[in-house]
């Protein structure tokens, strides 16, 4: 692909993920990987890892805007942050364990129905 | 009672997260949903949770030489731009509206990530089709030895 089209997804799909991840508080993610990995040709490893780096300023930047609109609320997210770090470790190990595209249809299930109910 | 909910629902998006399917979007509509968190409010405390848990992943793939440097200021840069952008524009979104577009960004999402997952399920049963009939004595003996150790 020309040098020119590269660079220009690389900022539109950036403002996307952006523009998604201050906008809902996350998910950026999941949209940073396929721009990586389908858009650029990143092979899938390197591009979960590098999603993870481009994802951490935005979260900060973004962070810091809801903070100061008053939005934080510092006892459950220091309580949360706790499970979610333990969590994340578990789910590391579980990661080698289980048939990842299973949970993923699990993951998927869940995300629609909780979408619907809070849609409607 | 609270607080255990708070905890048991960071566990499940932590896992979700360290497997690298986005907890986020997960642990946000739990807490909206499970523990009645106001939708902004969930927003935010995914978005502080997020930040000791990457610095530790990060930490973890640069050591591995996962991470395209390359790649991450170019697209970066724009993205901390619209996400500040985003996040005022968040707030002046009233919380059940907002609550409702995050529910439609749920749903297409969703449906991605079955499709997505159908395709490698399918996949996968299909590679190991194709190795039992090419080498059938071969899978055979590796499964009674998986079964016995």
């Amino acid at each position: 692909m020309k040098k020119i089209a590269k660079s220009a997804l690389r900022i539109g799909g950036g403002a996307l993920v952006g523009f998604i991840n201050g906008f809902f508080g996350g998910g950026g993610g999941m949209l940073c990987v396929p721009l990586l990995e389908k858009v650029l040709k990143v092979p899938t490893k390197n591009a979960h890892a590098t999603a993870i780096l481009v994802i951490l300023p935005i979260s900060v930047a973004s962070a810091i805007t809801y903070i100061i609109n008053g939005y934080a609320d510092f006892s459950a997210t220091l309580v949360s942050s706790l499970g979610v770090t333990a969590g994340g470790a578990l789910g590391a190990v579980l990661l080698t364990r289980l048939k990842s595209a299973t949970v993923g249809v699990v993951f998927a299930v869940i995300m629609i129905v909780a979408g619907v109910k809070l849609l409607f | 009672m609270k607080v255990l909910l708070l905890i048991i629902i960071g566990i499940i998006g932590g896992v979700i997260g360290g497997m690298g399917m986005g907890g986020g979007t997960l642990l946000i509509p739990l807490l909206t949903i499970f523990v009645g968190v106001e939708q902004h409010a969930a927003q935010a405390l995914n978005l502080l949770a997020f930040i000791p848990m990457s610095g530790v992943a990060i930490a973890i793939h640069i050591k591995n030489k996962l991470v395209d440097f390359k790649q991450v200021l170019p697209i970066a840069i724009p993205a901390v731009a619209a996400g500040v952008g985003s996040s005022v524009l968040s707030k002046l979104t009233g919380a059940r509206a907002l609550s409702r577009w995050f529910g439609l960004f749920l749903v297409v999402l969703g449906i991605y990530q079955l499709i997505t997952a159908i395709i490698a399920l399918v996949g996968s049963i299909r590679k190991k089709r194709r190795e039992l009939l090419k080498f059938p004595e071969e899978v055979a003996s590796r499964h009674i030895s998986a079964s016995l150790t």
